[in-house]
Parts: C-alpha cells; sequence; structure tokens
C-alpha cells in the first residue's frame, strides 16, 4: 500500500517514501565535471550497457544537451574501434 | 587556421618503426600543404573492439593538426590510398589540447596504479582508494606480530 501512494509525483513528504530516491544530477554538470571525448573510453564506458548499447539518459541522468554529445562521443570511439558495436 | 584532430589506425603487422615512418609521410604532407601538425601521439598497439579487415590489433596514432581543410583533405586521401592505413577519422574542434589524451593519461594512471586527479566519481575510484589503504593496515600487524613471538620466547 504504501509505494503505492509514494509513486512518482506524491505530495507527501520525501522521508515517509519507501522508495524515495534523490533526483540524481547530469554527471557532466558543474564544475568537477569531466569532459565529454571520444577518446576517453574509461568515461564512456560507464554509459553503455553490458550489450554494448548506449543507456537512456532517464537512467544515468545526462542532460539532454550532454546526451548529444556523448551519444557523438560513443559513435566516434565505435568508428575507431576504441568501443564495440555490440557485445555477443 | 582550423584545428583538427585526427586518429589513423594502422595494420597489426606492420611495425612501429613503420608506423612512425608512416605517421611522417602523413605529418609532411600537412606541412608541405602549409599545415602545422602540433602534437603527436603514439598510442601503440592496441586491441580493437571488433576486426577490421582481419585484423584484431592496431597501431593508434593521433595528430593535432592546425592547417588549411584543402591539407587535411590531401592527407585524407593519402591515408585511404594508403593500404597500411585501416582506420582514420578526422574532427574539427574548437582548441586543441596540449596536455597528453585521456586516452595516455589512463594509461599512465595503470601503470602508477594511483588514481587519476580532478574527481571523477565513481565505484572505480573507490575501490582505488581502499586498495590504497589495504597496505599500511596490511603492515600494522605484522609490526604487531614480531614482538609477540620475542616476548614469548
Amino acid at each position: 500500500m504504501e509505494d503505492i501512494d509514494g509513486g512518482r509525483g506524491g505530495d507527501k513528504p520525501a522521508g515517509r517514501r519507501p522508495f524515495f530516491r534523490r533526483r540524481k544530477t547530469c554527471p557532466f554538470s558543474g564544475a568537477q565535471a569531466p569532459k565529454i571525448d571520444y577518446k576517453d573510453v574509461k568515461l564512456l564506458q560507464r554509459f553503455i550497457s553490458e550489450r554494448g548499447k548506449m543507456v537512456p539518459s532517464r537512467i544515468t541522468a545526462v542532460s539532454a544537451g550532454k546526451q548529444r554529445l556523448l551519444s557523438q562521443a560513443i559513435k566516434r570511439a565505435r568508428f575507431l574501434a576504441l568501443l564495440p558495436y555490440l557485445i555477443k | 587556421m582550423p584545428f583538427y584532430e585526427n586518429i589513423f589506425i594502422a595494420r597489426q603487422d606492420v611495425s612501429s618503426a613503420q608506423v612512425e615512418a608512416l605517421a611522417d609521410i602523413f605529418a609532411n604532407i600537412v606541412g608541405e600543404q602549409g599545415g602545422k601538425v602540433t602534437k603527436r601521439e603514439h598510442w601503440g598497439l592496441k586491441n580493437l573492439a571488433y576486426r577490421i579487415n582481419k585484423n584484431r590489433k592496431g597501431h593508434y596514432v593521433l595528430f593535432n593538426i592546425d592547417a588549411p581543410s584543402a591539407a587535411v583533405k590531401e592527407m585524407e586521401r593519402n591515408m585511404g590510398i594508403n593500404e597500411d592505413v585501416l582506420r582514420f577519422l578526422t574532427v574539427r574542434v574548437e582548441e586543441l589540447e596540449e596536455i597528453p589524451s585521456a586516452m595516455l593519461q589512463s594509461r599512465q594512471r595503470d601503470r602508477d596504479g594511483a588514481p587519476r586527479e580532478g574527481g571523477r566519481g565513481g565505484g572505480r575510484d573507490d575501490r582505488d582508494r581502499f586498495r590504497r589503504d589495504r597496505p599500511d593496515r596490511g603492515s600494522e600487524p605484522v609490526v604487531d606480530a614480531e614482538p609477540k613471538p620475542a616476548g614469548e620466547a
């Protein structure tokens, strides 16, 4: 019962919701944000799934603009065989 | 003149000296056309994420180029002709980075075994920190253990 009440957009105070999760902020905005670079494979790897697909921004909380840059970077890295197109 | 970044991948069978010579050729082409290669990075023989023309590995070379577009076009034309080049990518950038690229930085970090500065907050960094702590913790019991046998004896 509690979780139904505490669904998204509920008016209840945050502390009472059993599955409350703090809204994540975009990992590429802020002072210490890393630069999106197609050469930075380690960084890009955090935004692709185990199958090699890009992870949607609604899960990673990347902002729309940064997601566009990120997807461009991932595609460049794939072309250069730094990242796989798919993992079987 | 606009700035470009170019990466090309050379076949796995060629030696690093040959890759060096190849890079010289392309850099010269840019130079002849009135451009300049401001930085050159050899990433060495790296595993490809997938096979390209039956190659599993390739030599990666990065150029930072400050040159007119005609020079870049001529260089790309030559890369396309050269059979030792598997693939190349030229990207126009707003500014050229002077420091070693992320690829070399991460390589350096792997060698040093120390996390990179600059707050790349993630699980991996945390784990690295634990690993760094462990030797200190590990050494303490050893110090404690030594006097004990001495006391017993």
